[in-house]
This record gives C-alpha cells, structure tokens and sequence, in this order.
C-alpha cells in the first residue's frame, strides 16, 4: 500500500486499528518527498528529524482519537512556527526563526498533528504562480513545464504530489483556492475572520485568511474543525460558534437554489474551463438544484478597489522589514535612514517593491480620502452585491481561473484573460466570503477547478454542495503520475496508468481527457465517504 | 495629472527603498496605473455610502488588562541582526 496516497480520513482509520503506525506513515511521505521533490520543488524547508521524533512519541502513546492526530501536514512558509525557519520565501526573512507558533500552527501541534515542512510560495504572497519565491519556483505535479499557480503554490503541489497528507494556505485574492485548482485538489478560503491569523505574516490584512488544501471535501472538514474559531490573540478573529463540519458531509443538495454570475464566465474564459463549470452545473441540477444566471454588477470594481487596497495595506505592514529586531540586515551602511533602505531594498524582490511602492503612494499625505477610503466605500457595494444574491441563492459557482495552469515564464500579456484571472477570485476576498475549488474537470490535460462561494460563516454549505458534487463524480481521485509524465523523467513508480485505461464513462461527463498524462485511481481501502 | 519622477523618488523615500533608475521608469508607470484605477472607481457614486474597512461586525474588541506571560529576552533578541546584551543594536542616531 502506497501510504504517502491517503487521505486524512483513511490514514486516520488505520492509525486507530493499529494498522500502520504513525512512524511508517511519516517515513512514507519523506520517503515520497525524496523520490518526486526534486521535480516540484514543493518545500523550502523540511523538518524530517522533527517530524520522525514526533512521530514516534505519539506511536508510543498510541492515542490517534483526534482525526488529525499522527497526520504529517505542510504548512505554507508564512505562518510561523516555533523553531523552524520561515522566510516568506523572501530573502529578508530567509534566517528568521519564529520565537513562538502562530496559532494555527499551535491548534495543529495541540491535535498532534506531525508537521513536515514548510511550503513554497510567491514572495510575501505576492503573486499567482509561485514564480514570484526569492528562492525558486514550484512545479505543477500534473507537468512540470507549468506552474501550479499562487501564492500558496507549494501547499497545493505537496498535497497533489502526495508529498503530505494535507497542507495549510492562506489566501489574499484567490491564493488558496487557484493554486487548488490547478493542482486538482480542494482548497477552501473560510469567511475572513473564521480563522486565526495571529502568526500568519501579513499582506493586506483586511483580506487575508488562513485555510485548508486537502485531497478530498472531507479532510477539508476535518482540518477546518481544528483550524476555526475564534482567539484572543487576533482579535479579528470571529466570536462565534463553530459548527462541527464533517455533519455537512451529506450528499444532498436538493431544492438549493444556485446562482451562477455571468461576469465570471464572460469572454476570456477558456472554452474547456466554461465547459467544466457548465457541467457541474448540470450535474447539481440532476441532485435535484437548481441553477439561474445571476449578475455581480460591481465585479469589475472589485478589482479595481483591490488594486488600492491590498498595495496599502502591504506597504503599511511591509513596514516592519528594516532590519533591526529580525531578519537579514544589509552588511554596509552609512546611518539608520541608510541601513533601513539598503536592507530593504536587497531584500526584497521585484514585485514586493512594486507592491509596496503603489501602496505607498496610495496612502500618502494627501491621497487618503480619494484612494484608500474611495475604494473602501466601492467595497461596501460589492458585498451589497453579494448579500442580495444570497438573499434568494444558497450558493454560488463560478470558475476558478479563465484557464487551467499556465506554462513557467508564460506571462500573460492578454489583458481580457489576466483580467478574468481576478474576477474569479478577488471579489470574494473583497467581500469577506467562503469559497471552496473542488476538481471539476481537465483541460489539455490539466485539472480545472470549480468554486463554490457561500454566505458569510456558511462553510457548511459549500462543504455540502462540494461533497455532493465529489460523491456524484471522480475528478479527486484522479492523480497526476509525476514519475512518467511531464519534464519529469522518472520511471520508479510504473504503475500508473493511462488515460486510455480511464474511460469517459467512468468520469460520468465529457473531460476532455489528458492525452499523454498517465492517471491513476487510487486503491482507497475503506471506500469514499468515510466520516471522521 | 501625470505622476512625475519626482513623485517616484518622493514615494521610494517613505517607503525606505533604493531604485534604481530602471525601476524608477518602471515605477513611474505603475503608479501611474493607479490613477487608471482610480478614474474606475470614480464612475460610481459613493457619496451615502459608508466604507468598509473589513467585511465582519467587529468593532473595537477589549480586554482586561492583565499581566501576562510574554516571550523571554533571550527568545525575543535570538533574531537580532545585531545586539549588545539585551538590546537591539543600531547606528549611531543621536549626534554628539
């Protein structure tokens, strides 16, 4: 048995009967990581001798009651966890070890889970490819030749790759959910405030969120029940009552009324993409949902608010970066004001200093009122927005991305498809909602992802719309063949098998199936729809 | 309005950062884009409309003031580019 392959839920179950231990497990992923990372470049940093210790301490104890107990997780590489490097993948930060946890990491460590290591990423989650790493790019599992999208890049390539059971992202603009869905795995952003964010390092604070990427609806349940809730060391964080989200594991939509906006499949979606989306709308209507095009109207404002927001708050919090309490310091400098620019400016990369540059200049003395608090204003309208199509939708589907992953160094200059790129993501940052990407289809090959947005705090829903659509379909356990396919070179594992031995049938609609990736299905011992 | 150089160099300053005359061209046209967004934004008519600075019910959350464990000096200097016992080393800032 493949144990790097399992999910959550079935790790957890063999965990219990004593099946396999937490050490073999462990050993399994790292074992993986030794074989596959090369080729995706997942980790900036790994923590095998941690991790093995970890493991066997809880081995001895034999107690894996909690469904995350004993499963080793990857944690994007900035959310702070004691002792253990975490850079931002930014130079500036590339020797800083965290004093303390950030609470997140403190809730899984209290779970018992076993973390691995620490993710790639877009330099200070700035950007949608994880190109944008001081240090290096990840690798989509599914071709190497493509980026797996960003800015937490390295959690979805770790957990498509089965380089860790699950992993942590956070998500600014879409950063969480695009990445997802171009690795084909699911990836939620929880309402803003849903979860705690003291030790995340900041971007744009009134838009950053903490979540789950995970190969199932399932295990997203699970982590997001350890993960929510609120703490009083971040005090926007929500002071309400968690649900336990693994009751919404019904398949079962029946009578829901879904919206789908047509801003968010207008021209410069790719026609596969569309296809997808459109199918998943067919496939909820045939639970028993029911589907009507509705409209955003200020989508387009969406962004353009973002584009003064999240620069202003990234120069505000990018601040902190001055080499003095923390981080790498520019070795020759004159005096303080020097010292401070010259760490600053060796520190960061191209993009940071764009960011921070434009946010700079938007809250300048003088700009305030007609920047930053003009686009805070357009933001109240397009929650407005939001709140009236939930008034009359339970839900809402739109694609994740006008297409599915692009090539390395294929920067787009197609102004209408890098538009479309944040129409479906960065409206519900702007609003604060929950958005999950399930798998939902292939295009050239490639996994395409399907959002599903909800009501503020109704996680529950979109878990069961996602897990309905999962049960009525197969995309998840579909599994890119890293060892066979794309740039990769690497025939140790052979067994996976091709496309031509995964009929259209099988998948239930029209994939537009890969042509020379291999697929596997994997050999689940339990079955699907385990509850944990 | 155009945004000038000038501007550029004004904004590198606040914002501690060297550029180089490259970056300076190319900053120049990025902040420009701002003002593209901002002609955007302007076509919508928010003068009722309150600003939301973030999307949840949360105003002002307190709490008692009480003493509290924090992190340890040792701990808190570890990251230190730079220290001299329990401080925070830094040039000199003070003219003599």
């Amino acid at each position: 048995m493949e144990l790097y392959r399992l999910t959550i839920h079935e790790a957890h179950e063999l965990l219990m009967k004593r099946e396999i231990s937490c050490e073999e497990l462990t050993r399994a992923l790292f074992d993986r990581i030794r074989i596959v990372d090369y080729a995706i470049r997942a980790y900036i940093t790994l923590d095998e001798d941690g991790a093995l210790q970890k493991s066997r301490v809880l081995d001895e104890r034999g107690d894996f009651t909690h469904p995350l107990a004993g499963i080793p997780a990857a944690v994007k590489d900035n959310i702070c966890t004691k002792g253990l490097k975490t850079t931002c993948a930014s130079k500036i930060l590339e020797n800083f070890i965290p004093p303390y946890d950030a609470t997140i990491s403190a809730r899984l460590k209290s779970r018992d889970a076993v973390i691995m290591g620490k993710t790639n990423m877009d330099e200070f989650a700035m950007g949608s490819s994880t190109e944008n790493s001081a240090f290096f790019a990840t690798r989509n599992p599914w071709d190497t030749g493509r980026v797996p999208g960003g800015s937490s890049g390295g959690s979805a390539a770790a957990v498509a790759a089965d380089e860790c059971i699950y992993a942590i992202g956070s998500d600014t603009g879409g950063s969480i959910r695009q990445p997802a869905g171009y690795c084909g795995v699911v990836g939620m952003k929880p309402t803003y405030g849903r979860v705690s964010r003291f030790g995340l390092v900041a971007y744009a604070s009134s838009l950053d969120q903490i979540g789950p990427i995970t190969k199932d609806v399932t295990d997203c349940a699970i982590v997001l029940n350890a993960i929510a809730g609120h703490d009083r060391m971040d005090s926007t964080s929500a002071d309400m009552p968690v649900p336990d989200y693994t009751l919404s594991l019904k398949p079962d939509v029946s009578g829901m009324k879904i919206g789908i906006p047509r801003e968010y499949l207008g021209e410069g979606i790719d026609g596969e993409v569309r296809h997808a989306v459109l199918n998943a709308a067919k496939t909820f209507e045939n639970m028993g949902a029911c589907c009507e095009e509705i409209s955003l109207p200020h989508t387009e404002y969406a962004l353009w608010a973002y584009y003064i927001i999240a620069p202003a708050e990234a120069s505000s919090n990018l601040a902190r970066y001055d080499g003095i309490r923390y981080g790498v310091r520019a070795k020759d400098y004159s005096d303080l004001i020097d010292l401070y620019k010259r760490t600053r400016s060796e520190g960061f990369g191209a993009e940071v200093k764009r960011r921070i540059m434009l946010g700079t200049y938007a809250l300048s003395s003088g700009y305030y009122d007609a920047y930053y608090l003009k686009a805070q204003k357009v933001r109240t309208l397009v929650k407005k927005d939001f709140d009236r199509v939930f008034e009359k939708y339970d839900f809402i589907l739109a694609p994740i991305a006008p297409t599915a992953a692009f090539r390395i160094g294929e920067n787009t200059d197609d102004p209408l498809k890098m538009y479309m790129n944040d129409v479906c993501t960065i409206p519900v940052n702007m609003a604060g909602l929950p958005g999950i990407s399930i798998p939902c289809g292939f295009s050239g090959g490639m996994p395409v992802g399907l959002q599903i947005i909800g009501r503020p705090f109704d996680e529950t829903t979109i878990l069961q719309a996602a897990y309905a659509f999962e049960q009525a379909t197969e995309y998840h356990l579909k599994k890119p063949c890293i060892e066979a396919g794309g740039h990769a070179a690497f025939s140790r594992d052979n067994r996976c098998k091709h496309s031509s031995d995964f009929t259209e049938r099988e998948i239930g609609v029209d994939l537009g199936a890969p042509q020379d990736e291999c697929v596997k299905r994997r050999n689940v011992p339990n079955g699907k729809g385990v509850k944990a | 309005m155009k945004i000038a150089k000038q501007t550029v160099d004004h904004v590198a300053n606040l914002a501690r950062l060297y550029l180089s005359e490259e970056e300076k061209a190319e900053m120049t046209e990025k902040l420009n884009s701002i003002l593209d967004y901002m002609e955007k934004l302007n076509e919508l008519d928010t003068t009722n409309v309150e600003p939301t600075a973030h999307v949840i019910p949360i105003k002002n959350v307190f709490r008692q003031d009480e003493v509290r464990e924090s992190l340890s000096l040792e701990e808190t200097l570890k990251n230190a580019p730079d220290r001299d016992g329990s401080f925070f080393r830094v040039p000199r800032v003070i003219e003599e």
